[in-house]
């Protein structure tokens, strides 16, 4: 099974390139899947049931979404493998831009879209910037010149990564995506494998369900902004 | 690298000004007037700041030797697009194309034909320099000869510029500010005059004229069209022009496609206007995804030219009574 982490911020367009890029794997005579991680809720799940791609929602709840992750995958690929997928597509929002579900010698996706500025590359951070292959989205509603700006800014940070453009709604691109992805390695298991950046670092007493706001309250890895 | 990697972060930034766009970009400031040399600035970054920016020092190391490659690359590219050939391949009954359409600088291109017909398919051949290894089968040759694989995923080599009615600037920026960003990411020397000389041009193009200081989001669609054209006429590092019909109004379309003409962009457009169509030079008949006809534009054709326009020129003098608000007569 061919196994690649697809993440970017939130409605940047994720779903609907995944969508788009497994009708082409399907053209192509591929049986593809999708696990799809969200926080609180998600209907996507349904969008790829609909067209009948086997798929699998974690929702992360009241834990950190990417630690939730890590701690997720393993199994997910084991269900991608009993279930005879030749392709299996992880989908997840890195929500607070520091996190990276990217997996060292696992093909590494980040959607982004042109609508969402140009100093978003500068922001955003192991996810887009370890990533193999860059995907910009939205390019049919914004002007030459300001998808020519944006993708030199994410070469900016990303000078190694593939950069292409999906249009989402009509497919343009996919095809070509999945051309592209056609020729990554085979996994049989994630056991050993590393991810490609460590997570966010906490354990303080808000994660263990502190509410209380004041000095006194706080415990453990804390850090304080310069005044 | 290695050379570099010996001389001070002062001299280094007035040489190579974009290198301190890259350690901007990771969050990483640079003093001018540093004058350690590179590879100790590397090695004092501290683990704290790499690990808050998101980053390793072996990574950004990595980073910044291909982001240096990739600018020379850049700087010293010299793609030039004579000519574009397209080898027809199979439409969607699997029924062969039979043509070779050779497309050289200044020419215009229509492509004809209904919603979902097969005309993004075309384009996105084109853009991808296809060899045979798409559904179409179609290949795409550039001067004559099979293009290299790494254009396809390199921005430096990026065929097909696009512009389409649903296009918006969405930059919170003027006029003057948005096509200067345009510019230095090109990296070019005469910015200045590049940006006076693209809002002077798209000006001679727009119905009603704009200033420097508008706000883009502020244009009306004509001028924003206008802008968009100006602006990709002589600052797209696209040697095609994708155009996606251009409505009639705000715009001197003739002009628009004069200026991409003259500026020696290989223009393919999308239209079922006549007045357009009869402008190129030939027409591409789209059906059933594939190409089913190449029409030259014929001296018959072209003689209605003159009927049409004048037609045309009468809509639009009473469109710009209608907006001075005089009378219609």
């Amino acid at each position: 099974m061919k196994f690649l982490t697809v993440s970017g911020p939130p409605s940047s367009g994720k779903t609907s390139v995944i969508l788009k890029t497994i009708d082409a794997l399907k053209e192509k005579g591929y049986r593809a899947g999708v696990v799809k991680f969200d926080c609180l809720l998600t209907d996507d799940d349904k969008l790829y049931m609909s067209k009948n791609i086997p798929v699998k929602k974690g929702l992360s709840g009241a834990l950190c979404p990417d630690h939730f992750f890590v701690s997720n995958i393993e199994a997910c690929v084991e269900w991608g493998l009993e279930n005879n997928l030749e392709f299996l597509i992880s989908e997840s929002a890195g929500l607070c831009n520091r996190c990276s579900p990217h997996i060292k010698d696992i093909l590494a996706v980040c959607v982004i879209d042109n609508l969402s500025g140009v100093n978003t590359p500068k922001k955003i951070g192991p996810m887009l910037k370890s990533a193999d292959i860059v995907i910009i989205t939205k390019g049919d509603i914004v002007s030459q010149a300001e998808r020519e700006v944006f993708a030199s800014r994410v070469k900016n940070v990303n000078p190694s990564a593939t950069i292409m453009h999906v249009n989402g709604i009509t497919g343009q691109g996919a095809y070509e995506f999945a051309s592209l992805i056609e020729d990554t390695n085979e996994i049989e298991t994630l056991k050993g494998k590393k991810l490609r950046f460590s997570m966010p670092s906490a354990l303080c007493s808000y994660c263990l369900g502190e509410t209380r706001i004041g000095e006194s309250y706080q415990m453990g890895n804390v850090r304080k902004m310069e005044m | 690298m290695s050379t570099i990697l010996k001389e001070p972060i002062s001299k280094i930034i007035i040489e190579k000004p974009y290198l301190s766009d890259f350690f901007e970009s990771y969050g990483i400031t640079v003093d001018k007037n540093d004058e350690r040399d590179l590879d100790t600035f590397f090695n004092e970054l501290s683990e704290d700041l790499l690990e808050d920016v998101g980053t390793t020092l072996s990574d950004l190391k990595k980073a910044f030797n291909e982001y240096l490659s990739a600018m020379e690359e850049v700087l010293e590219n010299d793609f030039q697009v004579e000519e574009i050939t397209i080898i027809g391949g199979f439409n969607k009954s699997n029924e062969p194309e039979n043509f070779e359409l050779t497309i050289k600088k200044g020419d215009v291109v229509c492509i004809v034909g209904p919603t979902g017909s097969g005309k993004s398919r075309l384009l996105a051949d084109i853009e991808w320099m296809a060899q045979g290894d798409t559904p179409t089968k179609r290949k795409v040759l550039i001067n004559g000869e099979k293009p290299k694989k790494e254009w396809r995923f390199s921005t430096e080599h990026k065929l097909v510029a696009q512009l389409s009615q649903n296009m918006n600037f969405v930059m919170d920026l003027t006029v003057e500010e948005f096509v200067t960003l345009h510019a230095e990411s090109r990296f070019i020397q005469d910015v200045d005059e590049k940006v006076n000389r693209i809002i002077e041009e798209a000006n001679k193009l727009a119905g009603e004229q704009f200033t420097k200081d508008t706000p883009v989001t502020a244009l009306s669609g004509g001028q924003s069209r206008s802008l968009m054209i100006a602006d990709t006429a002589f600052l797209s590092k696209s040697p095609i022009i994708l155009i996606d019909e251009i409505e009639n109004a705000g715009i001197d379309r003739k002009k628009a496609l004069e200026l991409l003409v003259k500026e020696e962009k290989i223009v393919l457009m999308a239209t079922h206007d006549p007045i357009l169509a009869l402008m190129g030079d030939k027409r591409l008949i789209i059906k059933n995804g594939g190409v089913a006809k190449i029409i030259e534009s014929s001296e018959e054709e072209k003689a209605i030219l003159p009927e049409l326009e004048a037609l045309d020129n009468k809509l639009l003098e009473l469109r710009n009574r209608l907006r001075n608000g005089e009378v219609l007569k």
